[in-house]
């Protein structure tokens, strides 16, 4: 046993293991001054599971002896069951479309009984870094190779789009992020500027008038063809490219995004979307404005973007040094829905102000840099590709999540990695985390 | 292939880095350069609660408590929490049907919100609320029972000087500077005005924390914030409530007014005005009904007479021109005028009156009451060579009056006193033209009639100058302040003793002599009060109401007792004839209670005649009839509607159309005035899907 002790705490990182725990402490303290009232009996609260804070401490509890668990398996047990728990992870997706669990608008969720809920969505992300961790470090894999690439880009994307079917947009998102970890692993840049840009023109089919915006497209599909005129001269196809593009651009202004709105998206998604643009929603289409109308009525919501207005307001009341522990009006007050789980930043950039917020974020970019070193540091093709997927993921899952509290993004509800109440979430980087560092453990090791 | 692609290890780095700096500079716009929403939270999240003092208390002059503060109890209800309440037994103890109990809930859901509690019915009567306190286990915590304040008047006495305690309307806040605010409660009347600030105390503020749903959670900050209320401090008061009473109940069914004064002090002892109504009427549960009520009727019981009424003061007025001739040395106390019964040298006879030759000197003049005496003295005033022409003779008896309190507001310690008036050149120049008028013209303001007006208070107050021998104290009911300090100058006007003339005490002695002796053997000598010297002079006053002359007003003026004088006095009694008859035994009874604190037995029997007898003039009679009158048409008219609603509902089985015809208004108990009321529409009833419906209005007007 005494042998054991010695080889789960041998070679891991404890810089990470120090920052994880602060972040789930900050959780703690977080979620516990969301429902923290004056006069609150705590110790009785914790004793009878009653209070989230208190499930948390469980859920806590929990992750640690999954941590444990994690430590103690063989790291080649990753490798060969890699592909077998990323079938199992879609698997369990498959399975939520036949037994499961309607939780807000979403049947992403299976019964665990004990009124514990499992999201299969969130465990998958583990699971298919793995997969794609396997499937990337194979030796006959060749990412030059557009085949390749298509084959990763299936294991990254299948469970985004059961997650979107699931109606589980925000997760569906998450997937997104493993596009970082393929750029890292030699995926061409034309992807990312590819995908950068059409966001760029997405937001400003949004925000710019559709008359100016064609306008200005022109102008600068003519202006590059000024500039390119010589390279055009040599190799007429550049030209054709250009006037692609623009045909395209123009198409998705005009065509897509229309359709996009008035057709695919619900009412209340481009609600959504626009009023992150600070845009009123006016459907043209009476069926959808009923819908919309209606939407807004049964809806607990007290006005369009209610939850957006109130976490600004608590974020912003806070100030630079934040009101104090359990002094916020906004939070005692409940006015911030879901405060507990996808609005937990607002807790604390209420109670600490803007020190308080931005130590937060350092200590969370500290350890994404940490994990990248990490990575870096790792000889096996296996564990770098690993390590770079819990880095994406952790860092879409703050970017998300906190742009959307600031108003920086639509509401999307994804978590807040470590802080937010919840148990499949909490566990779910818990063990991605935790993966990786048994990983890197035994970076000595060269891993297939 | 791993190594080839490190150099990307940056860029991904530099990513992230570029998305936290955004998210950096996002997160200190917001909370460090953003001011605004600090105020935003605070204003969702606390609640401001101003927390009211009890107001002080008015003391009489024996320190009686005649104005303090009664608990009585509101009905609060919260209602999202009604559901399973015993509805039925609250209806039957309110007395209202279950239309009305929902009705009440959702005025409540509108104006509160369904999880904070609102009033369901405010004041509860106590029947009711001992009812409600009884099953109160029935309908918690739905309903609960919140104590509220409010003004308890003890001895049902005194409605027009205490004055009532209302909620503040637009015109006061603005007034105010905004120091109230909507739905706050002032003094709107009385003392309760005119104390106010010393009344209300200080309001505190409490900060309370609250949730999203509106609901309070708890002190905010513990409490640091918060400002403590202090209590509105008691006052002090001239008063003598049972002298107050009782001037209130000689003076009922009556139109008129009473105002004693403490002359040493200018306190005053009692301002009764008739008709009046019991304040409590302005407090309880019932109070806007009653003060509708009081507000229609044409003998404005709310029209506080001591200050409002103004008459002119007749015979009354006679002491002070008679001082005025002495001051100017244009008589001696032993000048004499052989008085025919009217007045001759203008030419047409005027001011006449019965019983000649009883004017051998000033004494027996007042005594008497002798009108062509007093015509001749106010000539001679007005015609005085000293002064240059009629204009200048007018103005410095003018002067005189204003010295006298008259013509100008007093200041008594209560809002809204009327001035009274007093006639000046300008005022004949523009009736009569300029040089069109002389002392002939005007010789009846000698004797009080005319133009000139005056206030009882005005008149009470006339008499303690002359019951002193030349000063006064403004008149004013609050003697003192609980824990006064320099701070409070409210009553420092009434504190400076004023001395407007410096006519001889020769002069008040001649007047005074002459008072006496109306009650000795004078025009007043149902006046007498046994062990003390009372000066009076009665007043009989013409006077005209749209033209009409009507019945003369009853006036007395007087002060007791002579050598020491302690209470002055002046009493209005309205239509009701000579001075004498009516003013001067209930003058005459109000200054003996006051002096002996008591009424002899054998005069008790006096108060009981006065105050049983109505004297309520034809005028307001008549106003009350046609009022009566109009009530009665609209109820027969809404009976009438009411019943051919029914009648139609029974048998209607097809859509039938009625009419509101002329048979139906000839068919009307009551013959409509021939003026315009709103029974000059009818309209048009069509039954549709077994529900009536006001088709369109029907102008009978247009019909012909």
């Amino acid at each position: 046993m005494t042998q054991k002790q010695e080889t789960i705490g041998k070679g891991v990182d404890t810089t990470v293991v120090l920052l994880y725990y602060a972040l789930v402490l900050i959780g703690l303290i977080a979620i516990f001054s969301v429902e923290y009232r004056f006069n609150d009996n705590v110790l009785q609260s914790i004793l009878e599971l009653k209070k989230n804070y208190a499930k948390q401490i469980l859920f806590i509890g929990v992750s640690g002896l999954t941590a444990v668990v994690i430590l103690l398996i063989d790291s080649k047990f990753f490798t060969t069951t890699a592909n077998l728990l990323y079938f199992f992870g879609i698997l369990l997706m498959l399975l939520t479309f036949v037994i499961g669990k309607d939780i807000s608008g979403s049947r992403s969720w299976i019964a665990l009984g004990g009124g514990f809920n499992l999201q299969p969505a969130e465990l998958c992300k583990v699971f298919t870094s793995l997969a794609l961790a396997k499937y990337l470090s194979r030796q006959e894999t060749d990412f030059t190779n557009i085949r390749s690439q298509l084959i990763s880009f299936a294991i990254v994307l299948s469970p985004a789009v059961l997650s979107i079917a699931q109606k589980e947009t925000g997760l569906a998102l998450v997937y997104f992020s493993f596009f970082l970890v393929l750029y890292r692993e030699g995926l061409p840049p034309g992807y990312l500027i590819i995908g950068f840009s059409g966001i760029v023109l997405f937001v400003a089919a949004i925000v710019v008038d559709p008359d100016v915006l064609a306008i200005a497209l022109t102008v600068i599909g003519l202006l590059v063809i000024y500039f390119l005129w010589r390279k055009i001269k040599r190799n007429r196809s550049i030209l054709f490219i250009i006037v692609m593009v623009w045909v395209f651009a123009i198409g998705l202004q005009r065509v897509a995004l229309p359709v996009l709105f008035d057709k695919v998206f619900k009412p209340y998604q481009v609600e959504r979307i626009l009023g992150m643009f600070g845009k009123e929603y006016e459907p043209k289409d009476p069926v959808r404005k009923a819908m919309l109308e209606k939407e807004m009525a049964t809806g607990k919501k007290k006005d369009r973007n209610y939850n957006v207005k109130q976490s600004k307001i608590a974020i912003g009341s806070g100030g630079l040094l934040g009101k104090g522990f359990l002094k916020g009006v906004t939070t005692q007050g409940d006015f911030v829905p879901e405060q507990h789980t996808d609005f937990i930043f607002t807790a604390v950039a209420e109670s600490f102000g803007f020190w308080g917020s931005a130590l937060m974020l350092g200590l969370y970019f500290f350890m994404l840099m940490r994990i990248i070193i990490i990575a870096e540091r790792q000889r096996s093709t296996f564990s770098r590709v690993y390590a770079y997927s819990v880095a994406s993921i952790l860092f879409f899952h703050i970017f998300i999540n906190i742009c959307m509290t600031i108003g920086l993004m639509p509401v999307i509800g994804i978590t807040l990695p470590l802080l937010s109440y919840g148990g499949s979430s909490l566990i779910t980087f818990t063990t991605l985390i935790f993966i990786m560092l048994r990983l890197d453990a035994n970076r000595q090791m060269v891993l297939r | 292939m791993a190594v080839f692609n490190q150099s990307r290890q940056t860029t991904i780095q530099l990513i992230m880095a570029i998305v936290f700096g955004i998210i950096l500079i996002r997160l200190m716009s917001l909370q460090v350069f953003s001011g605004k929403y600090a105020k935003l939270a605070n204003d969702q999240a606390i609640l401001r609660k101003v927390v009211y003092p009890s107001r002080g208390i008015i003391f009489d002059r024996k320190g009686k408590a005649i104005l303090d503060n009664v608990t009585m109890y509101d009905l609060m209800v919260t209602p999202s929490q009604v559901k399973g309440v015993d509805t039925a037994t609250l209806c039957r103890i309110l007395g209202i049907d279950t239309a009305e109990f929902k009705k009440r809930i959702l005025t409540a859901i509108i104006k509160n919100s369904r999880n904070r509690s609102s009033v369901f019915e405010p004041l509860l009567t106590p029947d009711k609320y001992a009812k409600i306190n009884e099953n109160l286990f029935r309908f918690q915590p739905a309903f609960f029972l919140q104590e509220r304040p409010i003004r308890g008047y003890p001895f049902k006495a005194a409605a027009h000087i205490l004055g009532y305690v209302g909620e503040v309307d637009s015109a006061m806040l603005k007034r105010s500077n905004f120091f109230y605010q909507m739905g706050d409660y002032a003094g709107r009347t009385g003392l309760e005005n005119y104390y106010e600030r010393i009344l209300m105390g200080e309001r505190g503020i409490q900060y309370i924390l609250r949730d999203n749903f509106n609901r309070p959670i708890g002190p905010y900050e513990k409490g640091m914030f918060d400002t403590v209320s202090v209590a509105g401090r008691n006052l002090n008061t001239y008063i003598d409530i049972e002298v107050q009473q009782l001037a209130e109940k000689l003076l009922s069914n009556k139109v008129g007014s009473v105002v004693a004064i403490e002359p040493q002090t200018g306190g005053i002892i009692a301002m009764a005005t008739g008709p009046t109504f019991d304040p409590n009427e302005l407090t309880g549960p019932e109070a806007r009904k009653n003060f509708s009520r009081l507000f229609l009727d044409p003998a404005s019981p709310l029209l506080n007479r001591g200050m409002q009424g103004v008459y002119p003061p007749g015979s009354t007025f006679k002491p002070l021109g008679g001082l005025v001739a002495l001051d100017e040395g244009l008589i001696t106390p032993s000048f004499g005028y052989p008085c025919f019964g009217r007045y001759g040298p203008c030419g047409r006879p005027a001011c006449t009156h019965h019983n000649a030759g009883h004017a051998a000197n000033l004494k027996i003049a007042i005594a008497n009451s002798c009108n062509s005496y007093f015509a001749d003295l106010f000539r001679k005033a007005i015609d005085n060579r000293n002064y240059p022409g009629v204009e200048g003779g007018l103005q410095q008896w003018k002067s005189y009056m204003n010295a006298f309190g008259l013509g100008h507001r007093i200041g008594v310690d209560l809002p809204g006193e009327y001035a009274g008036y007093i006639p000046d050149t300008a005022r004949y120049n523009k009736v009569f033209r300029r040089g069109g008028w002389n002392s002939c013209t005007i010789a009846s303001l000698g004797i009080g009639q005319g133009e000139i007006q005056a206030t009882p208070l005005q008149m009470a107050n006339a008499m303690c100058m002359i019951a002193n021998r030349g000063w006064y104290y403004i008149p004013h009911f609050v003697d003192s302040i609980e824990n006064e300090t320099e701070a409070d100058t409210i009553l420092n006007k009434y504190r400076r003793k004023i001395t407007p003339l410096h006519i001889p005490d020769s002069a008040y002695q001649a007047v005074i002599d002459g008072m006496e002796m109306v009650v000795t053997n004078g025009t007043a000598r149902n006046a007498k009060i046994e062990g003390f010297n009372v000066c009076a002079k009665t007043g009989t006053v013409e006077n005209y109401f749209r033209g009409k002359k009507q019945k003369d007003h009853s006036f007395f003026v007087a002060f007791a007792p002579k050598e020491n004088p302690r209470i002055a006095i002046c009493v209005v009694v309205e239509n009701a004839g000579f001075g004498a008859t009516w003013a001067a035994p209930i003058a005459s009874l109000l200054m003996e209670k006051f002096l002996t604190d008591s009424i002899t037995q054998k005069r008790q029997a006096e108060v009981d005649r006065i105050s049983n007898v109505s004297i309520i003039p034809t005028k307001i009679k008549y106003e009350r009839a046609v009022r009566d009158s109009i009530k009665r048409v609209k109820d027969s008219l809404i009976r009438l509607r009411l019943e051919r609603e029914q009648k139609a509902r029974i048998d209607s089985s097809e859509n039938t159309v009625y009419l509101m015809d002329d048979e139906m208004y000839k068919s009307l108990p009551v013959r409509v005035p021939n003026r315009k009321l709103p029974l000059q529409q009818t309209d048009y009833f069509v039954m549709q899907d077994n529900r009536w419906k006001i088709k369109q209005p029907f102008n009978r007007n247009n019909k012909a």
